[in-house]
């Protein structure tokens, strides 16, 4: 071509000519890229594209459709979280993890909550109250975060329909973290030693009829998927990866799953109390994309009966407490929301500050300095909807962990997408991504 | 009770120095599955004493201090023999008073098999930070020694691509390490001035 | 798309202006056209926003996010912008054809937010010019749509030509008169 394009301008480089295309006119492109002979061709995607799960950046080397390699190019979203954590105290911790891996807030906090339990070796004095609505939530979390997984998955591979039942579902679920957390994202509802404020009235039996609710809506995006003669093309066969790959990458949750081993940390090395609920590990044995999908449909029936089953223990332990008892580290949460929606109700002020100097005193110290925990290092690993969330926490005995670390289940697992996408078609890369599920908040912390 | 040591603050803006009292080693018996486990090392492995240099079992989790040199082969018979068949990444950490061992690497490995749990320490200098890589080990190990070489600048020798992986590719420094300032800007809210876009902080 | 793009090499003067300019406004508030550009959590606010029968942002005739940024006219920057992020984010921003507003949602887009550390770029603004800024974190998705309605009133009666010079200077000339922040009693007065 004689003259210069001015969407896609190209220059020489000793790996051949680069086109930088800004949009416009691409039939010049394709008649320029004809003419250099050359079959590969190396594509970057992404950060901002609307199939990569958020800021996700691939480079693809093509051969015509055919994927020769995948490269991964993380950390658009890096925050600084853990960095962030080391200034700030264990409490406030709570607030930063959470927005983490934002589709699964309420399982950073748990994995984060526990491992300052064990540090500071009260993991059996948290009252069972606790326990039960830390699982609850989780379950709800669960059913959340697989609701934007299947519906942004269906989505990415063309179908529209089941992203609008899947956002309905996960409405439902909100509307209830908001009625128990004052908040539809983000909570920061666990709390080190418990949770942050009990269930509020009248809460019981609104989860009890939203779960009859979602348990009659999850036939609708069944009726519309399973078995769809276009969603199995899309997705059976497709993003293979098996028991051997993944356990050498690390690969857990649904990913692991779909190889045909039943690994689930709810039931291999159980926390909160897991081993007193009954539920069934879904597993699949197809290792592909469609087997994902699966195992996360059918995860919904068991969080919506593990729910269930804590709302039952939840009615025998009404009035329970929900923070441990040990003043020296509970935040001050036992308290009622006044009606003009601040915290502390006025017979407690009143109290504090007029009866006991060191009531005042005590609050005032455990709200701006925070408690210490005593030094040492911990793993706590739980299930979280990607697979295993591990909270890596180092104390020096003072008020503010010394250093987080989060295995991240969507950072881990995202390694695969090379060996599930290479040697395929290019379109196959948004199945298997979109089946990882990785979130990009928690892939870059 | 609560005892502020040093200066209280809690902004995070006074910079952070702080001491770690690092766990002394443990006897035995350990408790739990930890005695079998540690037996079964020492079977597998004839060099166990030379190198493993601590053993520490605090709040349930066992944890082994390796030697820099000798952790390839630890962690082969790991996962050959003990069957730990993943690792759970890579977690730096940055001890800048524990002088000539500044830089700590921490890998969580899980057994699927046994259903079992161990924590691999390696300690290196800050002026010599090598370890050998284990991503021939498990291969999954590979992006979380990227990540670790990016906030903590420890060098995984034998890691097929070492770059960074979160920050950009130029970015000055390793963010997490101790002696790197969180960033950011101050913020007051009586009194301030907020300048125009174009004279505030510079981000290069 | 006739009179959303291009217009303002061809406008005429005087009252004539003050009609095109209240027929454009109308035209472009009602087409406005977001790129989608999730980042983090407000993303998911977001979708909710576009894709949730509850929300149902369709009522606006807003429910087609381009992926393209070339088909779209408003850009919301929904979550935290890292400093690996902010070339991208410029990037796309000046592939967006004019006229183009920005939506800066969330505390991190506006401000920065709670993570005031080396890895994120306080305030979006830093990188594009900001029309409307959401507080919340993540801001509920009626919060978005209030936000998108205001800027539609805004829109609606945006200036054109010699007049939007206008308007500009004395926005800058207000600006310059106001009393500055460190002399600002707030309720201390």
């Amino acid at each position: 071509m004689s003259t210069v394009d001015p969407y896609a301008p190209s220059r020489e480089t000793t790996e051949g000519t680069v086109f930088s295309v800004t949009g416009g006119d691409w039939d010049s492109l394709v008649q320029e890229i004809g003419a250099t002979k050359e079959e590969r061709v190396v594509v970057n995607m992404g950060p901002q594209h609307p199939s990569t799960h958020g800021v996700l950046r691939l480079v693809l080397e093509l051969e015509g459709e055919t994927v020769t390699e995948v490269r991964c190019g993380v950390g658009y979203l890096h925050t600084g979280i853990e960095k962030n954590m080391e200034y700030r105290s264990w409490t406030q911790g709570t607030t930063f993890v959470t927005r983490m891996d934002y589709l699964g807030p309420i399982f950073n906090e748990t994995a984060y909550c526990l491992a300052i339990e064990k540090l500071l070796g009260i993991t059996h004095d948290v009252p069972e109250r606790a326990s039960v609505i830390r699982v609850m939530m989780m379950e709800l979390n669960r059913i959340s975060s697989h609701m934007v997984a299947l519906g942004t998955g269906a989505l990415e591979l063309g179908a529209i329909t089941p992203m609008f039942f899947a956002f309905r579902e996960r409405e439902i679920v909100l509307d209830l973290f908001e009625m128990i957390s004052g908040l539809r994202m983000n909570m920061a509802y666990i709390r080190p030693g418990g949770v942050q404020q009990d269930l509020p009235t009248g809460a019981i039996p609104k989860i009890r009829d939203a779960v009859a609710q979602m348990r009659k809506n999850f036939k609708d995006n069944s009726t519309l998927l399973v078995g769809n003669a276009i969603w199995l093309k899309r997705t059976q066969g497709i993003g293979y990866l098996d028991l051997a790959g993944a356990t050498t990458l690390g690969i857990t949750g649904p990913v692991l799953r779909s190889t045909g081993l039943p690994w689930d940390l709810r039931k291999t090395q159980p926390y909160c109390g897991y081993e007193n609920y009954d539920f069934d590990v879904i597993t699949a044995d197809t290792c592909d994309v469609y087997g994902r999908f699966l195992i996360r449909m059918n995860e919904l029936e068991q969080s919506l009966r593990i729910i269930e089953q804590a709302l039952d223990k939840l009615e025998k332990l009404e009035g329970a407490p929900v923070m441990v008892l040990d003043k020296k580290i509970a935040w001050p949460a036992q308290l009622a929301l006044g009606s003009d929606g601040l915290g502390n109700s006025l017979n407690h002020i009143r109290q504090i500050m007029g009866t006991s100097m060191e009531s005042l005193i005590h609050h005032f110290k455990l709200v701006t300095e925070g408690f210490h925990v005593p030094a040492g290092q911990v793993y706590q690993g739980i299930e979280s909807a990607r697979g295993e969330l591990g909270a890596h926490v180092v104390s020096d005995g003072g008020t503010k962990p010394y250093r987080m670390h989060f295995r991240e289940p969507s950072f881990n697992n995202l390694q695969s997408t090379a060996a599930m996408s290479e040697g395929g078609m290019i379109a196959d890369i948004i199945a298997a991504v979109a089946s990882i599920d990785p979130v990009m908040g928690g892939v870059d912390r | 009770m609560f005892g502020a040591h040093g200066t209280g603050d809690t902004s995070g803006y006074g910079g952070l120095l702080r001491t770690v009292a690092s766990a002394g080693s443990s006897e035995r018996p350990y408790g739990g599955y930890f005695d079998d486990l540690a037996d079964d090392l020492e079977r597998a492995y004839p060099g166990f004493s030379g190198a493993i240099e601590r053993v520490v079992v605090d709040r349930g989790e066992l944890t082994l201090h390796v030697k820099c040199e000798k952790l390839v082969e630890v962690a082969l018979i790991l996962r050959d023999v003990l069957k730990f068949e993943m690792c759970m990444g890579v977690s730096g950490v940055h001890y800048p008073d524990n002088l000539g061992r500044e830089l700590v690497a921490v890998y969580p490995l899980l057994s699927m098999s046994n259903n079992r749990r161990i924590r691999l320490e390696v300690s290196v200098s800050d002026s010599d930070a090598h370890i050998p890589s284990l991503v021939e080990v498990w291969a999954g190990n590979n992006w979380h020694e990227r990540e670790t070489f990016d906030m903590f600048g420890i060098i995984f020798d034998g890691h097929p691509g070492l770059t960074r992986i979160l920050m950009p590719d130029d970015w000055a420094g390793h963010p997490q390490r101790k002696d790197y300032a969180l960033g950011g800007v101050p913020i007051e809210y009586k009194g301030a001035t907020v300048p125009a876009p174009d004279n505030r902080r510079s981000y290069t | 798309m006739g009179l959303k793009m291009g217009l303002e090499e061809k406008i005429p003067s005087g009252f004539l202006l003050t009609t095109v300019e209240k027929l454009a406004g109308y035209m472009r508030k009602n087409s406005l056209w977001p790129a989608t550009f999730g980042l983090a959590c407000c993303a998911i606010e977001m979708m909710a926003v576009g894709s949730a029968a509850k929300y149902d942002i369709s009522r606006f005739g807003m429910e087609v996010f381009r992926a393209s940024p070339r088909q779209a006219d408003l850009m919301i920057v929904a979550g935290r912008v890292s400093n690996k992020m902010a070339p991208v984010l410029r990037q796309i921003y000046d592939q967006m054809s004019a006229p183009k507003w920005v939506l800066a949602m969330g505390a991190c887009a506006s401000s920065g937010g709670m993570f005031n550390n080396y890895a994120i770029v306080q305030g979006v603004d830093h990188v594009v010019p900001v029309d409307i800024y959401l507080p919340g974190c993540p801001p509920r998705p009626e919060m978005l749509m209030d936000a998108i309605l205001k800027l539609h009133e805004k829109i609606n009666v945006e200036k054109l030509g010699s007049n939007r010079a206008q308007v500009i200077q004395e926005v800058e000339l207000a600006a310059m008169n106001a009393t500055p922040t460190h002399q600002m009693k707030g309720l201390l007065a």
